[in-house]
């Protein structure tokens, strides 16, 4: 059973305050229709020059290593992770004895997590699709590092007073200016794609159709937790270069149900409002009959009585 | 109409120098941590974001302050008025509570100066659960305060008495003083039913933090009705903090604990303890988790310390009328009960997240554990002499009072404020006054 039936099964048992059928039809109200940019990834042409890592410093003002250190190859021994100082990483994998690589940075999905949880909306999925940062907003709480289902946001856990959250930005600045991501426009194999995300899909299926052999039939990222604006194709399922198996279903999906259901336009807690001052009001001439031992019942009932009107 | 006073005790004893210096060790970190980032005193890194300052000053701290809306709703909604000694010092821990909350929140924000951004309209974010439980708990703790103000009405005015060049204000706070005396009466219920909803709806939505990450937390705590069960375990908390307050609060200044009060209190709680049992095991047989608890590891172990030691144990315990009117027994079950919160706030927060490229597994810094101990210690130290400046504890004569008196007197007390001038006392007596 998953959670969205079991949230169902919540309404229909009258947990919910609110009917659970409304909650249920309305799978994800955060969700929008963003049809923007992406880049696809075609883990099959990369050949681990890590020379987007280099560009990706550069076009982000991260601290700067010369173009020769990234040749190095013993980067590869471990697994490595995005961090506050560098945005992308390039990973080596050999499932199969043969190195494959990929790249990893910030999915910039469809439906963010970060963004549904940031108490201060300093996250934001753009009309353009790229999820942006607001350092001004941001008060550090690290929620969304927390709700990242691909674990990318990375924190200055060393800066004393002005940290910020950082991640691949999209090459915002580059994209104003219309050009690609700086990682995209250094790759010298076009193993990076820049486009519309529904003709990087397009493509994607095209590309497993004209060769089969080559590709798995799937294209992470299409459907993963709801879409995200980076997509792979690779040889292997990508849970094999280590990145995560995930659902279809957005992440924000239960809690916003769950959130949009409590404060639907703010009746529930009215309610709960209205609830309590009736038991106030109609308790109010009984306050001597507190007889020892009996009232703990009646209190014990109208303490679990909010306990199940409030979820 | 509640007869407390300030409590008349030595401020520094032994323990208090002790407190003291867990509190001077504590603001040793939290200095190096605002000239040298949190990375410099903590373990928190990219895998760990959240640590023990979220776990147990944030999450356990809102927890184990329940017990300040809980008795407000008994005594004040439920109007079980035989209750009412023990609601001021239950809010006196609420509002130190929540306060500390705030304060530990400084140290763990990146950009602790932006706190007050949620208040924000063009910051608004009507997605997150954390803007809810901010919001929230910004209202309750002003709420908080504003039920607190009869408390310091009841002590100041007439007797303002301000040192040196602040004597100049005191005509203003004496006609604040007065102007709360007159209104506050009137609104409080207000504030009280305010108060309980908010908490019912910030208690439950701290379970809710966590629905978001199904990936990366164990199956034996991620589950969507995580809100439902927060607002269970802190609903069924509350009163075994006042339980442990009353008895401790009792032992250290030499009083007579209520014991009529606490042991039916006690009662009340293990039916609410197996309430919330039920539902947590509901929840897994419907969600098919039980086969986890046969894994070995930590998860596992933490999970049956936390379901046996603070649950069923204390639950059982409660049970029984013999160890429910025993002080020592009482206090030991109620202190499962807050341990058993704890853990499972910790569970659910640090033992359960598990990220999806851990390297390592999380385990508090010393700066970390130094700052939240220092946290404890100051709201311990703030509570000792809050309550020896305001009257907070009821007032204990020489004879063990029995219920009965108790109502006797309120009622007395009542009567003459019906026939004098209404006098700033409990909203309730305004309410049925004006």
């Amino acid at each position: 059973m998953d959670r969205r039936e079991f949230t169902k099964l919540l309404g229909a048992t009258g947990l919910a305050l609110v009917p659970g059928k409304a909650a249920a039809s309305d799978p994800h109200p955060h969700a929008r229709k963003v049809d923007g940019i992406g880049v696809l990834v075609d883990t099959t042409l990369c050949i681990g020059c890590r020379k987007c890592e280099w560009a990706c410093n550069q076009s982000n003002n991260l601290p700067e290593q010369p173009l020769s250190s990234f040749e190095n190859k013993s980067a590869f021994t471990s697994n490595r992770r995005p961090d506050a100082a560098h945005y992308t990483v390039v990973n080596e994998s050999r499932p199969d004895g043969e190195p494959i690589w990929a790249k990893v940075q910030c999915m910039h999905c469809q439906d963010p997590a970060c963004a549904s949880a940031c108490i201060v909306t300093a996250f934001d999925k753009r009309d353009d699709g790229v999820v942006a940062y607001d350092a001004s907003r941001c008060m550090g709480c690290r929620y969304c590092i927390v709700s990242c289902p691909f674990q990318i946001p990375a924190y200055e856990y060393d800066n004393a007073l002005t940290p910020q959250v950082r991640k691949c930005t999209f090459c915002l600045e580059r994209l104003d200016e219309g050009r690609a991501p700086a990682c995209v426009s250094i790759c010298p194999v076009e193993c990076l794609t820049y486009g519309r995300r529904d003709e990087l899909i397009a493509l994607a299926h095209r590309k497993i159709a004209r060769n089969p052999d080559r590709y798995i039939d799937h294209v992470y990222g299409e459907h993963e937790v709801g879409g995200t604006s980076w997509l792979y194709l690779s040889s292997v399922p990508m849970t094999e270069l280590d990145f995560p198996e995930l659902g279809d279903a957005p992440v924000p999906c239960v809690t916003e149900t769950i959130q949009h259901s409590i404060f639907k336009n703010f009746v529930p807690p009215l309610a709960l409002y209205a609830f309590l001052g009736q038991i106030m009001w109609l308790t109010r001439d009984r306050e001597q009959d507190a007889e020892a031992e009996g009232s703990d019942a009646v209190a014990t009932q109208a303490v679990r009585d909010q306990g199940g009107t409030t979820l | 109409m509640i007869k407390a006073a300030p409590v008349q005790r030595k401020f520094l004893t032994p323990g208090v120098y002790v407190l003291l210096s867990i509190v001077l060790i504590g603001v040793f970190f939290a200095v190096r941590r605002f000239l040298f980032g949190i990375g410099a005193i903590s373990n928190l890194n990219d895998q760990y974001p959240w640590g023990i300052w979220i776990a147990i000053d944030v999450a356990s701290g809102v927890a184990l302050a329940a017990g300040g809306f809980t008795t407000a709703a008994l005594a004040h909604i439920f109007h079980r008025h035989r209750y009412e000694a023990l609601v001021r010092p239950a809010l006196l821990t609420a509002l130190l509570g929540y306060t500390f909350v705030a304060l530990g929140l400084l140290v763990d924000l990146g950009r602790f100066y932006n706190i007050w951004h949620p208040l924000m309209p063009s910051m608004w974010s009507g997605h997150s659960v954390l803007f809810e439980v901010g919001i929230c708990v910004m209202f309750y703790l002003t709420v908080l305060y504003i039920e607190f103000m009869p408390v310091v009405v009841e002590r100041f005015m007439g007797r303002v008495a301000l040192p040196g060049w602040l004597a100049h204000f005191k005509g203003v706070v004496e006609f604040l003083l007065r102007l709360f005396d007159r209104t506050l009466g009137r609104v409080m219920a207000l504030f009280i039913i305010a108060g309980v909803l908010l908490s019912c709806l910030h208690q439950s939505s701290l379970g809710a933090l966590m629905v978001i990450v199904p990936y990366k937390m164990h199956p034996l705590w991620h589950t969507p009705i995580l809100p439902l069960l927060f607002l269970m375990s802190a609903i069924a908390v509350g009163f075994p903090m006042v339980i442990v307050e009353s008895i401790w609060a009792a032992r250290t200044f030499g009083r007579k604990p209520e014991m009529h009060l606490l042991s039916s209190l006690g009662k009340t709680v293990s039916v609410l303890l197996f309430v919330y049992f039920s539902f947590k095991v509901g929840d897994m047989i419907i969600r098919g988790t039980v086969p986890w608890l046969f894994q070995p590891g930590l998860e596992s172990f933490m999970f049956v310390l936390e379901m046996v030691g603070g649950v069923i144990l204390p639950g059982a315990m409660l049970l029984s009328s013999r160890i429910r009117h025993s002080a020592p027994h009482l206090l030991a079950a109620a202190l499962l009960v807050v341990f058993g919160v704890v853990l499972n706030r910790i569970n659910v927060f640090l033992v359960a997240y598990k990220p999806l490229y851990a390297t390592e597994r999380y385990f508090p810094a010393i700066g970390e554990i130094a700052v939240t101990a220092g946290l404890i210690a100051t709201l311990i130290l703030v509570y000792r002499l809050m309550v020896t400046v305001f009257p907070v504890m009821a007032v204990e004569t020489e004879s063990d009072r029995s219920v009965e008196e108790w109502a006797h007197d309120v009622e007395t007390k009542r009567a003459d404020q019906r026939m004098s001038v209404p006098r700033g006392n409990t909203a309730v007596t305004q309410r049925r006054d004006s």
